[in-house]
């Protein structure tokens, strides 16, 4: 398939029309060599000041390459996740979902040898632009991984307090922002009275709500979650699905999933991979019932994969 | 006890042979019988100590600093007072040296060296390190700071020879520890937009403590051991000490000194200081394990 083919079906389908937005803002940066990369710094902070109106952000992903070694794992995806709404990214194992959404909050560059090509676009600035400081990236994206991990020294208050204390964020009302990101992810209600104790104590579903609670924490405008609910049952994995669902008006939401019952129940868009390359992404509904291509059809029919 | 019936012809196929009986038997023999070869010179060892130690140990010895006098009653040789101390004072001194570095090494070795070039390097020299005798430090800094200096021996040289003996075990067992810290964990710090280094003081280091003070307290037992370093770096001297600039006795200085003794008397003062000896590091053991598990909690 020809690169150009995501791209404009992503404009076809884009029911906000973010990116022709995007598009006539881009001759402003084009005059002024640095705003990009330093927005990438500053987008992250503004929405903290005004504490009440947090929204999402949009992300697009430009010719996205990403690489272990030599070998290379997402080959060239255009991409765009638009503001506050859920997009869910379904394909094989070993097409490369995961790493594709580790390069968005570059996480993907933490394993040795691993590097990324292409770019990443919060809002219009490049992520992997020269002046960009990893960790305030990764401040604006958060992200729930695949196995609930809370740490392990720290009750369940600190484990939600950390990632205030740990990126430098102590200002403010410390209980207070817990209690918000507690009750942001449904968990308030079961661990109100028993702040103090372990986090590692809570079950593997309320473990995973206080990850998600973590990262709400620290009022990012993108979540990336990477299969947060396959470690879970079906009851936990549903309480997560309506938190998604709650979630989206002030984060956007990009999830791997395997279960494509779940793609359909919480995601707005779908995106389909194959082998390190975007074969299809719209509508989940579309996605579902009439995709354009027939890999997808294949796959979401399980005659493959 | 009938005739076969057909649930019995069915089991048989489940049935353990008599061969596989035999063999489990005899492995099962081998094993205990190997352990129990272990356990008795642990055993005997307590024992001596115990029936040998108990017997020296009485209120003037751990009070009073060995006389010199050899010859003479019990009562008129004195006690350990001064080797007590002076292990004390050159073991945490070698602990404040070695422990840092060890742990700062470790830290670099797993979270930023990796398997890069010089990381394997270190770890190659730090193998070697671990493998070469304690006799050989005392050797190299009795070169180098005593006769290199042209100056006498001294409790902080003992220390230094002490700390070289520690380095590596401290470097080893924080990197084994270390690298048992779930990669999970430093990820999702890491993804929560926390710097490097406070991923490592915030998550990876609370994380690994209780298993770092195992091998701490590994590296101080064995350096607190050890009489080859610091006979000539620290020497020995009969008078209790706080000056590490200058001669300082040890426990095991002080039993190497007695076991060679004629007197009766003497050679048991060796058994009481032995005893004294693992008795500080067993206390030592307790009180970091119960500090560490406080911490951890916390």
């Amino acid at each position: 398939m020809t690169p150009t083919r995501p791209d404009t079906k992503v404009a076809d389908v884009d029911p906000h029309g973010q990116s022709d937005l995007d598009r006539v803002s881009e001759p402003e940066y084009a005059e002024t060599e640095q705003p990009p990369a330093a927005r990438a710094r500053m987008t992250p902070k503004s929405p903290d000041t005004n504490t009440g109106a947090h929204t999402g952000l949009s992300v697009r992903l430009e010719q996205l390459r990403a690489f272990y070694g030599a070998a290379e794992q997402v080959k060239g995806i255009d991409l765009d996740f638009h503001a506050n709404e859920v997009t869910a990214i379904i394909g094989p194992s070993g097409c490369g979902k995961s790493t594709m959404i580790r390069c968005i909050n570059r996480m993907h560059e933490e394993i040795p040898g691993a590097r990324a090509e292409g770019r990443v676009l919060l809002d219009d600035a490049d992520l992997y632009g020269s002046s960009v400081d990893v960790v305030a990236v990764r401040r604006a994206i958060g992200m729930v991984f695949q196995k609930p991990n809370p740490f392990p020294t720290m009750s369940i208050f600190d484990n939600v307090a950390a990632g205030l204390r740990l990126s430098g964020r102590r200002g403010g009302d410390l209980h207070a922002k817990v209690e918000t990101a507690l009750r942001g992810a449904s968990l308030w209600d079961e661990v109100s009275d028993r702040l103090d104790e372990p986090g590692a104590g809570l079950s593997g579903g309320q473990q995973q709500r206080l990850c998600i609670a973590r990262s709400l924490a620290v009022e990012p405008e993108v979540i990336l979650m990477d299969e947060p609910c396959s470690a879970l049952d079906p009851v936990a994995t549903l309480k997560i699905e309506e938190l998604i669902a709650e979630l989206k008006s002030t984060v956007t939401i990009v999830i791997v999933t395997h279960n494509m019952q779940q793609a359909a129940r919480v995601a707005d868009r779908t995106a389909f991979m194959l082998d390190g390359k975007l074969v299809e992404v719209g509508p989940t509904q579309e996605i579902f019932t009439k995709p354009d291509d027939p890999r997808t059809e294949e796959y979401v029919t399980g005659k493959f994969g | 006890m009938s005739t076969p019936t057909a649930a019995d012809e069915r089991l048989a196929r489940f049935a353990v042979s008599p061969a596989r009986r035999r063999k489990d038997a005899i492995a099962r023999r081998t094993i205990l019988g190997a352990t129990i070869v272990a356990l008795i010179p642990l055993v005997l060892i307590i024992y001596y100590l115990l029936s040998k130690g108990l017997g020296a140990w009485n209120a003037n010895f751990f009070t009073t600093d060995p006389t010199g006098n050899t010859f003479f009653k019990n009562s008129s040789i004195g006690g350990i007072k001064s080797a007590i101390l002076g292990t004390i004072e050159m073991v945490a001194l070698a602990s404040a040296i070695a422990v840092p570095i060890g742990v700062g090494v470790a830290v670099w070795l797993v979270e930023y060296g990796k398997t890069g070039w010089f990381a394997q390097a270190v770890r190659f020299f730090v193998d070697v390190l671990t493998g070469v005798p304690s006799i050989v430090f005392g050797l190299f800094i009795f070169i180098v700071l005593v006769v290199g200096t042209g100056s006498s021996f001294a409790g902080y040289k003992g220390s230094l020879a002490l700390s070289l003996l520690m380095l590596p075990v401290v470097i080893r067992s924080a990197e084994v520890i270390l690298l048992l810290v779930p990669a999970g964990l430093r990820e999702s710090a890491l993804a929560l937009g926390a710097p490097r280094w406070k991923v490592i003081f915030s998550i990876v280091l609370p994380t690994a403590l209780p298993g770092m003070v195992t091998g701490v307290l590994l590296a101080v037992a064995r350096a607190a051991g050890e009489t080859a370093p610091l006979l000539f770096t620290a020497a020995s001297t009969k008078k209790t000490s706080f000056n590490l600039g200058g001669f300082m006795n040890s426990l095991p200085v002080q039993i190497y000194g007695d076991v060679t003794s004629p007197t009766t008397a003497v050679v048991n003062r060796a058994w009481g200081a032995a005893l004294t000896l693992v008795t500080l590091i067993l206390l030592l053991n307790l009180i970091a394990r119960l500090i560490s598990r406080r911490s951890r909690l916390a």
